[in-house]
């Protein structure tokens, strides 16, 4: 078998990626309704591609379920549509299987804080070396309508007539908490910020969070419930260092507090550039081989040991 | 029974060093020749309670636990005491002695840790004593053990005192303490090991039992348990990733796996649950490594959904259901078979997976393997069944049956070049899902290689990976995934490997059959029936899924009746023998024990008796006969 990772890294490089060879080919037919904010993920998505100087070959995508579960549908790249809420352990074990691959997971607010929440958690506590985007419209989409974990208090919804009795989920909070060294908010609405806010996550050498807000026009009806928005970087009124990790607190809860008062504040919250990743320290302790494991397999001059010698300990 | 075999029994408190002990003992006599097996009963608790370990040894051939013992180590239960040596957990000490009388063989030895433990308290001790002519030595191993080094080596003195009763050298002994310690813990057991060895000499001997002696063994043996036979199965089949959440008795396997794979330059990772857990093993799997994940029942069920998307998308995957008694938590120190249907129909849709329950020691490192090169050859989630019996118990096997070459191909994968070779589809796109190969095996692509990008999807899809609810696609593809199993079918029967193990004569007239770890048990017991001028024969099945109908029913038409032995109430195993092959209802009878303990050969022997002379009546209160339905 011949080397075939190879190419991995060396693109970036040499040519200049255009942006759109990460359009699949044959476009299958988009099932996102009309208005939807998740056209602005993709958007952005193919937008931070060449930014970040990545083809399609070498960038693995791995989704959950639901109307977010279809990105990797629509875009060009490796790709797993997984299970419900379980695109992050998929998504981990392939970075450390073949640390060279771009690895991106994305999932919607059902999806990575409902279901998959206890992934979040460890994903982020880990620090894997990867991107995670949820699209956050507040809502089940693809169940139709339900009540979702951000969906705010009192939202009223046919699984919940009365008004949901539960506050949303604080996701930039939980992620700063359990250890994520990126954290950032963004929104379908706010296109060039979003492209800058990927670009730069998947760029990040750790464990991104994105919240990405995403209208959603059928469900939520008001499809512009994130505008107007503030870039907390742009404004003059915010000014926080993000590399405090109590600094950068404070403001997600404001952030988050604010959110379900009408006041949309974007940006980026917490930057760790010197935590190291997760696949880093393990490889520090001896716990991940300084070989690729995937790239072992295509060797053919890799000196695979057995077990024999293992036997010592039993005679 | 003089000379012939030794059941040795050591009984003590869980943590208080009976497995090292016992392993250390089974390993001196290995060395010395002889056959051995070890059988571990341990309560679901980390100190104290009644554990114990039974050391077979023989010059012949022994594969399974006898019939009750007849060597006694009672060490007592240091750890039901608190610092103020009052009972914190009941009134337990007594146990290591007592618990264990009932299964002692007539002219049994009984050694017990006068330091510890006080034959007064159990009733009527001296009277059973005399009734099954036991011979009883109260020994004070705390004491000699305080004395000449400190009072855990008591184990040591206990070994000591075997030794000593039972007519064997010390040598062994000090040669496996010099292999494992060093420093003043070597000199303080050895201290102990001699003193406790001349204070039992000087004793008057009043048993005829001897330890077995037999000539060394032609071949290097090793001694292992069935987890670590696995496990070196994986490893040496390439295995270089596993991920998992700890569950008694899939542990064992995690762990061998977690303590190799770094060293051999792979990767192991302990994640949140065994969703995650299984779902690892999917994502290293589909980046281009060998992987695996596994649980126990409770665990297993949680890895039902990853299963299915393993299925859907093709991903090779290895799975270990290393099954404990149920439902749910059940009793999770103790074995049994009963979740069969559960690993064979778990998952949603048309979900196929094929499913290996190895038999015995040496067959988990040829199962392990086997399962790995299937689930990469065919792109299908693949499941090893074993069950807490075989996961701990240790035999010695021949270190030559582990002495084959490494195999980390990936399977069906396509190389760069390849894959510039492989159909495209119209936007030049690998076409990863093709409908038409005859074994139903697309090659696939690896993430990172050029051209071979595609999307694998847990929904239905087309042959080039995008979702599809079209309908002549979807039965395409569901006939493609399922052509996969007649395919395995056909490839397993076309192995060197003997799969399902055959045992006894070829033309006896009652059948035998049997799936797991009771295997060895049965062929122990099918070799007594027919001394006993009965005539028996036995089947061992290792494949359940797919199922061999074709070994299975040129076996149960060569008997006029079979017993069907395994460890559950409900008879698994028969009732997917019959819904396999869609007869032999009238020749099935199960011999069913669900107590938490294995089947000894002897209940295996009587359920044979009752069944042959007739009667439907329980061979003993702890097994249950299943009569023959009729179809």
């Amino acid at each position: 078998m011949s080397k075939s990772f190879s190419a991995i890294g060396s693109a970036a490089q040499d040519e200049e990626i255009d942006r759109e060879v990460f359009t699949p080919g044959i476009e299958p037919q988009a099932t996102w309704c009309p208005g939807c904010g998740d056209f602005g993920v993709l958007k952005a998505l193919k937008g931070a591609m060449p930014e970040v100087g990545r083809t399609p070959d070498e960038t693995l995508l791995v989704t959950g379920i639901g109307c977010s579960g279809k990105l990797s549908s629509y875009f060009e790249s490796y790709g797993v549509h997984s299970i419900h809420g379980r695109s992050l352990p998929v998504a981990r074990a392939a970075k450390l299987a073949n640390p060279g691959l771009e690895v991106i997971a994305a999932g919607g607010d059902g999806d990575g804080y409902g279901i998959g929440g206890n992934h979040f958690m460890h994903t982020a506590r880990e620090n894997h070396d990867m991107t995670y985007i949820v699209f956050n419209n507040e809502i089940f989409g693809l169940t139709k309508g339900q009540t979702s974990p951000t969906s705010p208090k009192g939202h009223k919804s046919k699984t919940q007539p009365h008004g949901s009795a539960k506050d949303p989920i604080r996701p930039l909070s939980m992620a700063l908490t359990a250890g994520a060294s990126y954290v950032a908010r963004t929104a379908a609405v706010n296109p060039r910020q979003a492209t800058e806010i990927l670009t730069e996550a998947i760029e990040h050498d750790g464990f991104a969070h994105i919240d990405f807000l995403t209208q959603c026009p059928t469900w939520n009806k008001d499809a512009k419930q994130y505008v107007p928005y503030t870039d907390v970087q742009q404004s003059d009124e915010f000014d926080f260092d993000v590399s405090d990790r109590r600094e950068a607190a404070e403001m997600m809860h404001e952030t988050e507090d604010k959110l379900y008062e009408g006041e949309v504040l974007t940006g980026r919250f917490y930057v760790d550039e010197d935590r190291r990743s997760y696949g880093e320290e393990k490889r520090s302790t001896g716990e991940m081989p300084e070989d690729p494991l995937a790239e072992q397999y295509f060797d053919d001059d890799y000196d695979w040991e057995r077990s024999y010698d293992l036997l010592d300990v039993h005679k | 029974m003089t000379g012939t075999e030794l059941i040795w029994r050591i009984a003590g408190g869980s943590g208080d060093g009976i497995d090292s002990t016992s392993q250390s003992f089974t390993k001196a006599l290995m060395r010395a020749g002889l056959h051995v097996f070890t059988h571990r009963h341990y309560p679901s608790r980390i100190r104290g309670g009644h554990t114990y370990v039974e050391v077979r040894a023989a010059e012949h051939e022994v594969k399974s636990r006898g019939d009750g013992y007849n060597f006694l180590l009672a060490l007592g239960d240091s750890f039901a005491r608190n610092p103020q040596d009052e009972a914190y957990y009941g009134n337990e000490e007594a146990k290591p002695l007592s618990e264990n009388l009932d299964d002692l063989r007539e002219g049994g030895v009984i050694v017990y840790d006068e330091g510890l433990l006080d034959e007064s308290e159990i009733d009527d001790f001296d009277q059973r004593v005399e009734d099954n002519d036991w011979h009883v030595y109260p020994m004070d191993l705390r004491g000699i053990a305080r004395e000449h080094g400190r009072e855990i080596m008591r184990n040591t003195a206990g070994v000591a005192v075997t030794a000593a009763l039972l007519g064997m050298e010390t040598d062994p002994f000090e040669e496996l303490m010099s292999d494992n310690m060093g420093g003043d813990i070597l000199e303080d057991n050895l201290t102990v090991l001699e003193e406790a060895y001349q204070q039992t000499a000087e004793l008057e001997h009043t048993h005829e039992l001897e330890a077995p002696t037999a000539e060394p063994h032609d071949d290097q043996q090793v001694l292992l348990n069935g987890s670590n036979a696995l496990a070196y199965g994986a490893i040496d089949e390439g295995c270089r990733f596993i991920a998992g959440y700890p569950m008694t008795p899939w542990t064992d396997v995690f762990t061998i796996m977690s303590q190799h794979l770094p060293e051999l330059g792979g990767i192991s990772e302990q994640v949140e649950d065994e969703i995650a857990a299984a779902a690892l093993a999917i994502g290293a799997s589909h980046a281009g490594a060998k992987a695996m994940s596994g649980s126990s029942g409770g665990g297993f069920a949680l890895m039902s959904e990853p299963l299915g998307l393993a299925e859907m998308t093709e991903t090779p995957l290895v799975l270990v259901e290393a099954m404990r008694a149920g439902p749910s938590t059940g009793m999770p120190t103790k074995p049994e078979q009963a979740d069969l249907e559960h690993v064979l129909y778990t998952s949603q849709g048309d979900s196929n997976r094929v499913v290996f329950a190895p038999g015995n020691v040496a067959e988990c490192y040829d199962q392990a393997r086997e399962a790995f090169r299937v689930a990469y050859e065919y792109q299908i989630p693949a499941v090893i069944v074993i069950d807490q019996k075989l996961s701990g118990e240790m035999t010695n096997v021949p270190e030559s049956h582990f002495d084959r070459e490494p195999n980390p191909d990936l399977g069906s994968t396509l190389t760069e070049e390849e894959i510039a070779e492989a159909p495209h589809h119209a936007s030049g796109k690998f076409n990863r899902f093709q409908h038409d190969p005859e074994n139903g095996v697309s090659p696939r692509s690896i993430p990172g290689q050029e051209g071979g990008r595609y999307l694998a999807s847990g929904n239905e899809h087309t042959p080039q990976g995008h979702i599809s609810e079209d309908p002549d696609n979807r039965v395409a593809q569901t006939d493609r995934r399922l052509r996969k199993l007649d395919a395995i079918r056909e490839d397993l029967d076309s192995t060197d490997l003997d799969r399902q193990t055959a045992y006894g004569p070829d033309d006896a007239d009652y059948g035998i059959l049997v799936w797991g770890s009771q295997q060895p048990t049965v062929e122990e017991a099918v070799d007594r029936l027919n001394d006993d001028g009965h005539s028996v024969k036995a089947l061992g099945v290792s494949d359940l899924m797919p199922y061999p109908k074709q070994d299975v029913t040129e076996f149960l038409e060569s008997v006029e009746e079979c017993l069907v032995v395994e460890m559950n109430a409900s008879a698994q195993f028969r009732g997917l023998t019959q819904k396999e092959l869609g007869r032999f209802g009238e020749k099935l009878t199960s011999l069913l024990k669900y107590n938490g303990n294995p089947f000894e050969p002897g209940e295996i022997v009587e359920g044979f008796d009752v069944q042959v002379n007739g009667g439907s009546e329980p061979p003993t209160a702890q097994v249950r006969l299943e009569p023959a339905t009729g179809d």
